[in-house]
């Protein structure tokens, strides 16, 4: 798993090994790619960067280039075993209706991004009355992907409210700390925010 | 010197191969004997393993990239995409590139004397269906020692026969190239094909398709039905960007002649498209088209087509084009993920309508050759 990202190393761990994946926001591949070449999965990764795409056709993953806000209408009820999309809810224009397209799509859902409700991205915005800006969530205000940011707790309560139960969580840094304070207190200690969940 | 550039395959030349072995046809009909004419790029591997099939779409031929000599003002027909460092690398892959059954250019078709009457066969050449044009093709694999290919691959209708290829000999490729093309014709397709025929059928010259006999062709119907195409191909934006409004004059003359410089254009190719391409093997391709549907046999179901393939399929189709849309291009990729097929499918931003795949366009070219790269031969 060397080279993965941390919060990739976790979703691997996570997934049982000859299932069938959908890689919602796939970035370069290297997740499926790895998966397909450790755990015998199958499937598909979706982006819309062209560089992106380019990436994962040389990675010799299966690719679809498509716009996530377009919903995923080309794909069948529960047709994967697992949907995953890291780091991508946050830069949606309509975040739940993906999420539900997910619960649909597959028998297992596994979202991450970056938890807003992070200490730091506090007292940024506490002490210096200004948006944060943090390893997780790099850009300005105004040049930001980023324009659906939610915390642990919001995303939480979404789950809770719309029926969709949380099986797994997990929360990671990027500097692969100890993770106590992260265990303790995830919705202020939690850098990137890992669940897997299913329809109720 | 040459000006032929040194990313081109060179100067190419084609072959012939004659069968005697009849075909038989979808219609019921059966062609007795017939002439393939094909190009070659590159050289065949000792394992026979680095072969590509390239398929034609509706108005081109066997000649698809490098020149016939030295002052050819033009390469042949996909030449941005076959050649040495290109996606279908002609150091890596050995090429085949036959033009079909039915066709003006060389291979058996209208113009060709029908060995029974010593005579053209004209509109008694059997109509050919896609399907038909992929048995012809085996025929020339099974000639050349090719038991699989690594790919076959198209654009538009060329795209078609890729699909039809993966349907009907599975075993007999690994990726299947399918670029601008659709699963099938829409009514709207069927429509402008309709009215194509039309145009060359009441032409007078056309004397029931008979016309090599009376020494004339349908050129003025031919023309129209061309000049109809051309439009299918081109996008509103790239009419407008290259013609907009432009007059051919400096004004308006309150007349029926040619005004517009787009008139001006469109007359001019499809002039030269009358002057040069076969009234008949036009109808005839476009019949093609028209009854091109791999899933009819499953009841409309593309997917369950597709549950019995194991191919590895590359899609691409370009935003502008409306002939065959991206739509189209996302009905295809749907049913194979449906059926859980390996596919990769890109959608390149392009103004060039469906002429697009035609077109050099660094995005296409670099995820074309990405894909091919990771196609596996022997060396």
């Amino acid at each position: 798993m060397n080279g993965l990202r941390p919060e990739l190393q976790k979703i691997c761990e996570w997934i049982e090994p000859g299932s069938r994946v959908l890689d919602l926001g796939c970035g370069d591949g290297a997740l499926l790619s790895w998966l397909q070449n450790n755990c015998d999965t199958t499937g598909y990764g979706v982006e819309i960067d062209q560089a992106n795409v380019l990436s994962c056709l040389k990675k010799g993953v299966n690719i679809i280039q498509a716009d996530l806000d377009a919903g995923l209408t080309d794909f069948e009820d529960a047709s994967f075993d697992y949907v995953i999309m890291t780091q991508a809810l946050q830069a949606l224009q309509r975040p739940d209706k993906t999420l539900y397209e997910m619960m649909r799509v597959g028998k297992k859902s596994i979202v991450t991004f970056p938890n807003f409700g992070l200490w730091k991205h506090r007292l940024h915005l506490s002490i210096k009355g200004q948006m944060p800006v943090s390893k997780a969530l790099p850009a300005q205000w105004y040049d930001t992907q980023n324009i659906h940011l939610c915390t642990v707790k919001d995303f939480e309560s979404f789950c809770e409210n719309n029926g969709m139960a949380i099986s797994k969580k997990d929360f990671v840094d990027y500097d692969h700390r100890p993770a106590a304070l992260m265990k303790l207190w995830p919705n202020l200690f939690g850098e990137v925010a890992l669940y897997q969940i299913n329809g109720k | 010197m040459s000006s032929i550039p040194t990313t081109s395959v060179g100067i190419v030349r084609p072959k012939t191969l004659h069968f005697d072995e009849p075909l038989e046809l979808v219609s019921g009909k059966k062609i007795e004997q017939y002439d393939i004419v094909y190009e070659t790029y590159g050289e065949l591997n000792v394992a026979a393993d680095n072969a590509i099939l390239v398929c034609h779409a509706l108005s081109a031929d066997h000649h698809a990239a490098g020149y016939h000599n030295e002052n050819d003002s033009k390469p042949g027909w996909w030449d941005i995409c076959i050649g040495p460092g290109k996606p279908i690398d002609t150091d890596r892959f050995f090429v085949v590139s036959p033009s079909n059954l039915g066709h003006c250019s060389g291979s058996t078709g209208p113009r060709s004397i029908d060995p029974k009457t010593d005579k053209a066969y004209g509109p008694d050449f059997p109509i050919v269906t896609v399907s038909d044009w992929v048995n012809y093709q085996k025929r020339l694999a099974d000639k050349l020692g090719i038991s699989q290919w690594a790919a076959v691959a198209g654009g538009s209708l060329g795209g078609m026969q890729a699909m039809q290829w993966a349907v009907q000999f599975p075993d007999m490729l690994r990726n299947a190239i399918v670029i601008a093309s659709a699963p099938k014709l829409s009514a709207q397709n069927i429509a402008f094909n309709a009215v194509a025929r039309q145009a060359i059928m009441n032409d007078p010259n056309f004397h029931g398709g008979h016309y090599y006999e009376h020494d004339t062709v349908p050129a003025s119907g031919l023309k129209v039905a061309r000049m109809l195409g051309h439009i299918t191909y081109l996008s509103d934006d790239a009419m407008g960007d290259k013609f907009g409004r432009e007059l051919k004059n400096e004004q308006l003359n309150y007349d029926y002649g040619v005004e517009f410089q787009v008139e001006s254009y469109l007359r001019y190719q499809g002039e030269s498209f009358a002057g040069r391409f076969d009234a008949n093997t036009y109808l005839l391709m476009t019949k093609a088209l028209d009854y091109f549907d791999p899933a009819e046999k499953e009841g409309g179901n593309l997917a369950a087509v597709f549950e019995k393939v194991q191919v590895k399929f590359f899609l691409a189709s370009f935003t502008t084009d409306w002939r065959f849309s991206p739509e189209r291009s996302r009905e295809i990729v749907s049913a194979l993920t449906d059926a859980k097929r390996d596919v990769s499918y890109l959608e390149f931003e392009s103004n060039h309508g469906h002429d697009a795949f035609l077109v050099q366009n660094d995005d296409y070219i670099d995820a074309f050759g990405a894909y091919m790269e990771n196609i596996e031969v022997s060396t």
